[in-house]
């Protein structure tokens, strides 16, 4: 069945398929967002987040669970012009940055009230839209349609490896049901090893 | 950086600093305390993750760099010359306080408190007493006044443009732009020949913060509010979604019976003053045209319906309508938007506000999403407000000029 690629069924589906894709690409600077659904079955055109927003094409085709017991959809995707997957300068400075700090970094409300987001944490908050992509892919349904609308709280977690750890909690806006839902989520990431999400769960209003 | 000198300035420069551990950061402090440098620093050093910008006077520009570099203190010049900056500032400045006349030094960019909103109204009417009044509608839950603008050029009873925008709390972008446009329209009556020829032939009321409660909580105590306030014995849970509390398919689906939920319906249709007023209005008024409102994120301009998924009557001139706004609008600066009954573009929604203007007999009813489609979402930067609000003008006007010239 061939949806029409504007309206909601098709647009929620390439949400997922944009989250699943983006998660596994991983990392602060290569988050996909969508462009375009051209057709649907679905054929989604992202785009890299960031200046230098570079356009790629991915085909994917997104399977919901249906059932009482809820499973992630099963996104199956291929993505033209895929780029390398080696860390580039900005993931490397920010590592190096955060490597370097005495005290374990701890900020809130991201962006805040007015929309502001100060430049050093730009790199916090593009980990957290990565992070972010894994619980939307795994928690979507047909019925949903996911974003990061703030983060709440971020504390890093001080580690004896060569990882960074972050804890955060994260706000969520279900288009759908118009709610705002509390998330926490503990994310590991290095530049070459990618994101990880290693725990997270829903939190009570 | 807001900062404006009142003295000669010779080249100056301003450096950025990023220091790269805390030895480094103990150096650039001593460097705070070297007094015959007459360094300014905007940023203080105070930990690595941080930079240090310092405005560096020019006779000072040479130690200060071998100090760094003997250090091994990475830097980059963030203004090569900071005099050419102070005279564009000074220029723009000056630019502002001719266009900005009498008391508006209002800055419409920005997000406001619900008194600085109100004072911008009051402003505005006074300084074009001629074609714009403040009516009140009704008193919100909390008895705070509903405030419309009419713009009016005379004659009674003319057929009218109902404008509302910040039904929902949260979408603050839309109270902005509505003001912006409030002053837009002002200023466009006898300069614009197509919002001059509406003006003298139509009225346009515009209803800047429809839910003021709702407005005052997301500054004082929730940012991501969206309801009205009202209470109700029994539960710990305040508020009803006052776009699911409209007479128009009430308590279906798409709305929910939680008290606790964000699209709660209310008890009953109109329950919610702030609903219930502008129902009244318009009933009162009897020759309301067009519907639209405003609201954020999403970038979608819709008609109804959204209690059921079927197309209505004049589907066919809607779209094209609808169409031709979307187009106006992207015209400007690019943003895109997409066009459709609300059913099919976002979900299947009972009690929303343009289904009711529509089965109530107002054929033009819209729905704006505006800016942005989730990457700052309800956090909307202030810089983006006059861009919205210039862009949404376009798709606005177009479905004005639509209703002018299209009587019913």
């Amino acid at each position: 069945m061939e949806l029409e690629p504007s309206h909601y069924p098709a647009q929620r589906a390439a949400g997922v398929a944009r989250a699943c894709i983006s998660y596994r690409r991983g990392g602060p600077n290569r988050v996909l967002t969508l462009s375009n659904v051209r057709r649907a079955r679905l054929q989604v055109r992202g785009r890299e987040r960031g200046p230098r927003g570079q356009a790629v094409n991915c085909t994917a085709e997104v399977l919901y669970h249906l059932g009482s017991q809820h499973s992630a959809p099963e996104v199956h995707f291929t993505v033209e012009g895929e780029l390398g997957k080696n860390p580039d300068d900005a993931d490397n400075k920010f590592y190096s940055r955060i490597k370097s700090l005495k005290e374990p970094l701890v900020a809130q409300n991201i962006p805040d009230s007015f929309g502001i987001v100060p430049p050093e944490m730009e790199p916090i908050r593009h980990l957290a839209f990565s992070a972010c992509d894994y619980i939307i892919w795994q928690n979507s349904t047909e019925n949903t349609w996911y974003n990061l609308a703030q983060i709440q709280d971020v504390r890093q977690v001080k580690r004896n490896d060569d990882y960074l750890e972050f804890d955060y909690t994260v706000l969520l806006h279900d288009f759908v049901s118009q709610e705002i839902i509390p998330w926490q989520m503990q994310v590991l990431w290095h530049p070459q090893h990618g994101v990880k999400v290693t725990q997270n769960s829903r939190q009570p209003k | 950086m807001n900062k404006v000198y009142f003295f000669f300035l010779n080249r100056d420069q301003v450096l950025r600093i990023r220091a790269s551990s805390d030895d480094q950061i103990d150096k650039l402090q001593l460097l705070e305390t070297l007094e015959h440098l007459q360094l300014d620093f905007w940023l203080h050093p105070s930990n690595p993750a941080l930079p240090v910008d310092i405005r560096v006077p020019f006779g000072s520009l040479q130690a200060v760099r071998a100090f760094l570099g003997y250090h091994d203190i990475e830097y980059s010049i963030l203004i090569e010359d900071v005099q050419v900056i102070l005279n564009e500032e000074k220029q723009e400045m000056i630019s502002n306080q001719r266009r900005e006349r009498s008391n508006s030094n209002f800055n419409y960019g920005a997000y406001h408190s619900l008194d600085a909103i109100y004072k911008a109204i009051d402003d505005l009417a006074a300084e074009y007493h001629g074609l714009v009044s403040k009516l009140q509608i009704g008193e919100s839950y909390e008895k705070r006044p509903l405030y419309v603008l009419k713009f009016s050029t005379g004659g009674p009873d003319r057929p009218a443009i109902w404008l509302d925008a910040g039904i929902h709390a949260r979408e603050w972008v839309t109270q902005a732009t509505a003001l912006w446009t409030a002053q837009k329209i002002a200023s466009e009556y006898g300069n614009d020949p197509s919002i001059t020829s509406l003006l003298d032939t139509m009225d346009i009321f515009l209803l800047v913060v429809t839910n003021p409660d709702g407005y005052v909580y997301s500054h004082a105590k929730n940012r991501m509010w969206r309801k009205t306030r009202s209470k109700a014995a029994g539960s710990l849970c305040v508020g009803v979604d006052p776009n699911r509390n409209w007479d128009a398919g009430f308590g279906g689906p798409g709305s929910s019976d939680q008290r606790c939920s964000d699209s709660y319906h209310g008890p009953h249709a109109n329950s919610e003053v702030e609903v219930k007023s502008i129902v009244d209005f318009i009933k009162k008024h009897g020759n309301i045209k067009a519907f639209l409102t405003i609201h954020s994120y999403s970038q979608l301009l819709m008609y109804p319906y959204g209690y059921k998924c079927t197309e209505p009557a004049d589907y066919r001139e809607l779209d094209t309508v609808g169409k031709a706004a979307a187009n106006a609008l992207t015209s400007l600066h690019g943003t895109s938007f997409k066009v459709g009954t609300i059913c099919s573009t976002i979900y299947q929604a009972s009690g929303g506000s343009i289904d009711w203007s529509y089965d109530f007999g107002i054929k033009y009813s819209f729905a704006f999403e505006l800016r942005d489609t989730g990457r700052y979402g309800f956090l909307l930067p202030a810089d983006q407000i006059i861009p919205t609000a210039e862009e949404t003008w376009l798709g606005l006007k177009s479905i004005m000029e639509h209703v002018r010239d299209h009587p019913y």
